[in-house]
Parts: C-alpha cells; sequence; structure tokens
C-alpha cells in the first residue's frame, strides 16, 4: 500500500476530500457572513439559522409539494432571501444608528426563535433527504470512492463562491456595494438608495446560507440544530480570514475546512478543536485576520 | 428670476450644538459663489445641510423651484444638487474609473466619459489604479469629474484647494473656469483668498453660524479691511 507521512494514502486523500466539502461548507456561510458584516457592520448570529431554513425549505417543498432538488436549490435560497429582506426591512434597520451590540442580540434573539420554532414542530431528530437520483453512487478514483453528490458539492459552491466575488468586484451594483461599506453617506449623497442597498445585502447573505443549506440537505441529517452546530466554526473561520474580507472568507474556508480534515489523519483527537487553536493563534499574531485590512 | 437656489432662514444642529442660526443666502443659475469665513464659523455645516446629510435643519432651502425638506439624502442629487466634500471621498476598494462611474447618472447634460477625459488626462492615464493610489490633486480632480458626468446643476464644492500645490491650485481654477463658460452654477466654501477671488461673481462672509455680508466680486478691494478683520488674515 502506498504510504505517505505514515499514513496510507487512501486515507490521506479521503479526509483531504472530507476537509474540501466541509472547507465548501464554511467558504459558503463565512462569505454571506462577511458580505453582511462588511456593508451593515452587523454579526449575523441568525446566519446558521438561514442555513438550517435552507435545508429545511428543500426538505418540506419536496414533501408538500413535490419540487424536486434541482428546483429547490434555486426556490430555497429565494424564498429564504426573501424571508432576510424582511426581516431586515422591518426590524434589524431600525437598530443601525444604536450600538453595534443590539444587532448581534437582535440576529441571536433570532436564530434562537427559529430554531426553537422548527424544534417544536419537526423535533431535535435529523430527517433524511436523498440524493437527487442524477448525482446518486460513486465513482473510483482509483486511490479512491468518491461519492458523486460530494464532488458536486465541491463544484458548485466553488462556482457560487467565484460568483459571489465577481459580482462584488467586478459590477456596478459590486462598486455600489463596495462604496457605501467605505462611505454610506456619501454614496447616499450621490444619489443611491443606501437603505435598500442594505436590504439587498442582507437577503443575498440570507439566500448564500440558504444555498449551503439545501447543499447540505442530503449530506447532513434536515435539523432544526444543524446550523447551530455549524455557526460556530464558521464565526471562527471569519476572524481568521478577516471580518469584511470577501476574498479572504472564501481562501480561509477552504483552507480550515482541509486543515480541519487532515488533522484527522495525522492527530485525530485534535480535529474538533484545530481550527480554534488557529484562530487563537491568527489571533495574538495579526489580530485583523490574515486578509484583513485594517488592525 | 428667481435664484436656482434660495436659502431663507437655515438653521441646524449636531445633537444639541446649535450651529448654523439663520443663514440667508442666494445662487443665481450660472453663478459662482464663494463662502468666506474663519474656521468654525458653520462653512461646511452650510454646505451639508443644503445636500441633506444634515438631517437636524429648520428654516427653507428652495432648489429649482422645489421644497427640499422633505426630499431624502439619496434624492437630493436627481433634484441636480452634487457634493463634493472636503474630505473629497474617494474609494479605496474601487479603481479611478469606478469611482469616476460611481455616482448615477441623473439628468442629461453631464459630461461624456470623453470629455472628462479630455479635461483630466491623468485620470484616463491612471484609470485602472485603486482610486486613493492618486495624488492629493488628483484625488481632487477625481472628486470633481465624478459629478461632471451625472448633469446635476448645481455643484457643490468645500474647500477645493486644501492642502494642494499652487501649480494644483491653478489647474482647478481653470477647471472651474471651463465649467462656467458650460453654464454650471457653483457653491464653493474657500480659504485660499486668492483663488476665490479669481474664481467667483460673488461672496459670502459668514460668522458665528449666519451671513454677515454679501457683496460681488467687482466690490472686493474696498472690503479687504473689513475681510482682514473679520477672516483674521
Amino acid at each position: 500500500m502506498t504510504m505517505i507521512f505514515g499514513i496510507p494514502l487512501q486515507a490521506f486523500l479521503g479526509q483531504l476530500l472530507i476537509g474540501l466539502i466541509n472547507g465548501s461548507f464554511y467558504a459558503l456561510l463565512s462569505l454571506g457572513l462577511a458580505v453582511i458584516f462588511g456593508l451593515l457592520r452587523v454579526i449575523n448570529f441568525a446566519h446558521g439559522a438561514q442555513y438550517m431554513l435552507g435545508a429545511f425549505a428543500a426538505m418540506l417543498m419536496l414533501e408538500y409539494f413535490g419540487i424536486n432538488y434541482w428546483v429547490a436549490l434555486i426556490l430555497g435560497p429565494i424564498v429564504v432571501g426573501l424571508f432576510g429582506a424582511i426581516i431586515e426591512r422591518t426590524m434589524l434597520s431600525r437598530l443601525y444608528d444604536l450600538d453595534p451590540l443590539y444587532g448581534l442580540l437582535f440576529t441571536f434573539g433570532l436564530a434562537l426563535t427559529i430554531e426553537g420554532t422548527f424544534r417544536y414542530l419537526y423535533g431535535a431528530a435529523g430527517q433524511p433527504y436523498s440524493v437527487p437520483a442524477q448525482l446518486a453512487g460513486g465513482t473510483n478514483l482509483g486511490f479512491m470512492f468518491l461519492p458523486i453528490y460530494r464532488g458536486w458539492v465541491v463544484v458548485v459552491s466553488l462556482v457560487a463562491c467565484i460568483g459571489t466575488w465577481l459580482l462584488i468586484e467586478k459590477t456596478k451594483l459590486g462598486a455600489y456595494l463596495r462604496a457605501a461599506t467605505e462611505n454610506p453617506v456619501l454614496v447616499q449623497a450621490f444619489g443611491v438608495n443606501v437603505p435598500v442597498l442594505l436590504t439587498l445585502t442582507y437577503g443575498l447573505g440570507a439566500a448564500l446560507a440558504a444555498f449551503a443549506g439545501v447543499l447540505a440537505a442530503p449530506i447532513y441529517q434536515v435539523s432544526p440544530l444543524m446550523g447551530s452546530n455549524i455557526i460556530i466554526v464558521v464565526f471562527a473561520v471569519v476572524v481568521v480570514g478577516g471580518m469584511g474580507s470577501i476574498m479572504g472568507a472564501i481562501l480561509t474556508g477552504y483552507m480550515l475546512g482541509i486543515a480541519e480534515g487532515l488533522t484527522k489523519v495525522f492527530y485525530p483527537e485534535a480535529s474538533n478543536i484545530v481550527i480554534f487553536v488557529i484562530m487563537a493563534i491568527v489571533l495574538l499574531l495579526r489580530p485583523a485576520g490574515l486578509f484583513g485590512r485594517d488592525a | 428670476m428667481a435664484p436656482l437656489l434660495q436659502v431663507s432662514n437655515l438653521n441646524a444642529w449636531y445633537g444639541e450644538s446649535h450651529v448654523l442660526h439663520g443663514v440667508d443666502m442666494t445662487v443665481g443659475e450660472g453663478e459662482t459663489i464663494t463662502i468666506l469665513g474663519r474656521n468654525g464659523v458653520g462653512k461646511t455645516t452650510t454646505l451639508r445641510t443644503i445636500v441633506g446629510i444634515i438631517r437636524e435643519r429648520k428654516g427653507e432651502i428652495r432648489f429649482a423651484g422645489k421644497d427640499m425638506a422633505n426630499v431624502p439624502l439619496h434624492r437630493t442629487a436627481h433634484n441636480g444638487i452634487g457634493f463634493v466634500p472636503e474630505e473629497r471621498g474617494i474609494f479605496s476598494t474601487l479603481t479611478v474609473e469606478e469611482n469616476l462611474m460611481l455616482p448615477p447618472v441623473v439628468a442629461e447634460g453631464g459630461m461624456s466619459l470623453e470629455e472628462i477625459y479630455e479635461l483630466f488626462p491623468n485620470l484616463l492615464e491612471r484609470r485602472a489604479s485603486p482610486g486613493t493610489k492618486l495624488s492629493g490633486g488628483e484625488q481632487q480632480m477625481l472628486a470633481i469629474a465624478r459629478i461632471l458626468r451625472t448633469g446635476v446643476k448645481l455643484l457643490i464644492l468645500d474647500e477645493p484647494t486644501e492642502g494642494l500645490a499652487p501649480v494644483i491650485v491653478q489647474r482647478i481654477g481653470e477647471v472651474l473656469k471651463t465649467l462656467k463658460d458650460r453654464g454650471m452654477t457653483v457653491l464653493l466654501v474657500e480659504q485660499n483668498f486668492r483663488f476665490a477671488s479669481r474664481v467667483a461673481d460673488r461672496f459670502y462672509l459668514m460668522d458665528h453660524g449666519r451671513m454677515v455680508a454679501d457683496f460681488p466680486v467687482g466690490e472686493l478691494p474696498g472690503k479687504m479691511d473689513m475681510l482682514h478683520k473679520v477672516l483674521g488674515v
């Protein structure tokens, strides 16, 4: 058997792939958090709940309306994004003039409310959501067996991350977003409706979380707590990457997912804490994060 | 004919502090007006209140016949008022060209990108650089240029020559004259007295949150003693 650093190659590549898949979710979720924080200066604690809502949207659409995975992948984020936009417009927007802590507390309360409601309605146990027929099965790569759905998750989340990055860095709308992040009052004086821009941004962030949620539904169990399980790690990713840096959030998501996967190979006991150890080290050496602009 | 901008008994506050105490002024179409005054008398506040950035205000602001009291900030530009702030407000995460294209076009009659690059050739050369990598003078040119694209009728400038080299100040003076020839109305706050006397048609002198004098450029020589006293120069 081929060995690498004293570890079977199969195990190494297998964990690398699992790390890449986890990293895809970290990247998608931390990207949304970074976009929201950049413009709204709100730490969106409801992000995990919005991810969970995406997975539930897919499951419930299938159960009640027979809507398949492919349609849910588009429709789920739209529904959750609209929900986010309504929350921003009716509630969150009233808190912008207050201390940033209020935004954090509000979204934290919102997350507890949403998760509590779903726990009440559907119980804490996870529910299965099957892999779409077109992506069922797997392929033998020679060194390992790759479930096709997991390969799909890696590819499609990469596309979504790059797409979001292009939207922000290369389009007119993105230029408004970047400018409003720097100086919202001046952008508004130029004739751009910044309050609407904030609503759109929060809706976009929530939609990205829900997109990750729909992608996650066939891999993890669809459960009311799936969001709070992952969101703590995602916050660590954002801190390591640097708050408000879009590309930083994406790259750090993949990097930490892979770091976590590889730790499972070399020192499995540490795999649950490795991301937080990295976060502590980064905070000590570079408080603004690896890609953060200002200290 | 009614003036393009009419400000009557304008009061403004920063929280508890009452900064403008009944400002009265008019700006006629095509005029270039300069507000003079010492630091802290309310010149910048006057501009920011007219634009609508400062919302704690009372009194009347009438622009092109329209009462601006209830116009939200993001509609100010659409009504024809363009603003170049004192700190210039160039965005560091945007390229020069993105900065230039950022303010939405609100009316016809603005300059085309070609005309702007002809007027400011430096910006064409550096159009792919981040906005804040430009020199101070180039940033000021960019801050003015991006408003010229939008087709606004009134250009409001807060200390456009502050901290710039004489040759750049001269260049900004030429640009303002070009704009005047095109019929643009300009309202500016300026500490550089010599610069102001070259570009302005009329002056307002501000002290303690109100206008204390108003005179055309022709009367400037006779007012020098009074100006020296009030400005302390």
